[in-house]
């Protein structure tokens, strides 16, 4: 059982994480990365919505009916995800504001309504809060490397502490645009899946067909 | 899973199909409104004092980046905040304020602009800074030495960038043509690029340009850096480099707002 639960909480970082391999929630990872606190914040209130998440409906999933499976879960989801949007504005006014729409679109993120589908309706909320948990990590690892690198090569700066001065700043830095921009993001991610599959090659799909063998005439 | 089939076949009856979803809902709902109704004073708290926060930064009160300790409520109290009648072209008095029943302190622009009673549609053309509906009445904040003479007038801008409107403010000094500085405390602009809007070192080349030309407004945001040598250069800003929209909607809003449809006949005012 400890083995288990410690799989289910160590798993889901590199063996089968979130972004890299079940290749889930890469919207928000395009969108809040520019900065390393934002990105902290969405990773802190995915980790609420997810572990909650799973612990409400692994809690009745032997009572929901299988028709209606996915309205009660989009329920509970959205119903956390406006908690969390509402502390957010009353706590860290000035992130939440930065995070903007991002925050309510974590009722979209597809990790949170894929572990529940997979994981909460047939495991005990215990471990369910761990699975939880454990892709919440895998989910925030992911995040907040793409973020280091979006903020230190797009600003200079880590956590908003000038670490490459700027040119604009009387600094040498001159800062990558593109960092900035949603699609550098994408090819952090891919770079970084090429990375963790390189190291665990196990991770690498079949491909779903070969290319045929050179039919054309050749030289007669 | 190893729950007898009995089981199975109740889970999905016509009965316990209505009692979960009922269950849900109400259980979700009660959730959801007593979070939004317990910390709606501390949200509605946090934006106004980010508003009054950036109303002071105009102003050159408060310096986010120097990290001192300011009282925002404290130094708010400085200032005179006052209605102006836009389409009168003048300042009213409280007296007259609180005949119209608005309360100058908690007057919601934004929510005026959508009034037809006490707003205005644009027409295309004079529509400057792409906001479709202009608010009757305004809102300035005025800065008064201990003589009594205007230090600063702090005056509401907003106008549309590249995808958002920007929500801002912009202060002048009291001959009514010196920008004393400019914040905004709201946009959607792009991270980085339009959202440089935020950044001090921008913000720090608005203070000591003129907005005033002759009797028009003079200020432009302009393409690359602006040269000292150059005789317009106390009317020029730089633009942004990778914002070229943001930049001129910036410099569209200070056009419109500070022109004869928005604010300008009312500077011409005070400044008498």
């Amino acid at each position: 059982m400890s083995a288990n639960a410690k799989e289910v909480l160590l798993g889901p970082i590199f063996n089968n994480n979130p972004i890299g391999l079940q290749i889930l929630g890469i919207c928000s990872a395009l969108a809040v990365t520019t900065k390393m606190s934002v990105a902290l914040v969405m990773c802190l209130a995915l980790t609420f919505v997810l572990t909650l998440s799973n612990v409400f409906i692994s809690l009745i999933r032997n009572q929901i009916p299988s028709s209606i499976r996915i309205i009660v879960q989009m329920t509970i989801i959205a119903s956390l995800v406006i908690v969390v949007d509402q502390i957010l504005g009353a706590v860290a006014y000035d992130i939440s504001k930065q995070l903007s729409v991002f925050v309510g679109l974590i009722i979209t993120n597809c990790i949170v309504m894929g572990r529940a589908e997979a994981f909460a309706m047939q495991n005990p909320p215990g471990l369910s809060f761990i699975d939880g948990l454990g892709n919440s990590l895998g989910y925030s690892v992911c995040l907040m490397v793409v973020a280091t690198i979006r903020e230190l090569f797009g600003s200079g700066s880590l956590f908003s502490i000038e670490i490459l001065p700027l040119v604009t700043n009387g600094g040498w830095y001159s800062p990558m645009g593109l960092m900035l921009l949603p699609p550098s993001a994408f090819f952090i991610i891919g770079l970084l899946i090429w990375a963790l599959r390189a190291w665990k090659p196990e991770q690498v799909e079949e491909p779903e067909y070969e290319i045929g063998g050179h039919t054309a005439l050749s030289k007669v | 899973m190893s729950e007898p089939i009995k089981k199975e076949k109740n889970k999905d009856s016509m009965k316990n199909i209505i009692v979960v979803s009922l269950a849900v809902c109400f259980v979700c709902s009660i959730v959801v409104s007593s979070a939004a109704v317990f910390l709606k004073p501390q949200r509605l708290a946090n934006k106004d004092l980010d508003r009054n926060r950036n109303i002071l930064e105009a102003a050159g009160l408060y310096d986010k980046a120097s990290g001192q300790q300011v009282n925002i409520a404290e130094q708010f109290e400085k200032f005179e905040i006052r209605l102006v009648d836009l389409q009168e072209k003048r300042v009213l008095s409280d007296l007259e304020a609180s005949d119209l029943g608005i309360d100058p302190a908690s007057y919601d622009q934004r929510k005026a602009a959508k009034d037809p009673e006490i707003s205005k549609e644009l027409e295309t053309a004079e529509d400057i800074a792409s906001i479709s509906r202009r608010a009757r009445y305004s809102t300035i904040y005025l800065l008064k030495d201990d003589s009594g003479d205007i230090e600063k007038v702090v005056l509401p801008l907003h106008g549309y960038g590249l995808w958002s409107i920007l929500y801002g403010f912009i202060a002048v000094k009291g001959d009514m043509n010196t920008v004393s500085g400019i914040t905004f405390y709201e946009h959607g602009e792009t991270a980085g690029l339009g959202g440089e809007v935020d950044n001090p070192a921008w913000k720090g080349l608005w203070p000591g340009k003129s907005l005033y030309k002759g009797d028009e407004v003079g200020l432009r945001v302009i393409k690359g850096n602006a040269n000292p040598a150059n005789s317009n250069f106390d009317y020029q800003i730089d633009g942004l480099s990778g914002a070229t929209l943001t930049s001129k909607g910036v410099e569209n809003m200070v056009v419109y707002w500070m022109g004869d449809e928005g604010f300008g006949p009312i500077l011409d005012d005070l400044r008498s």
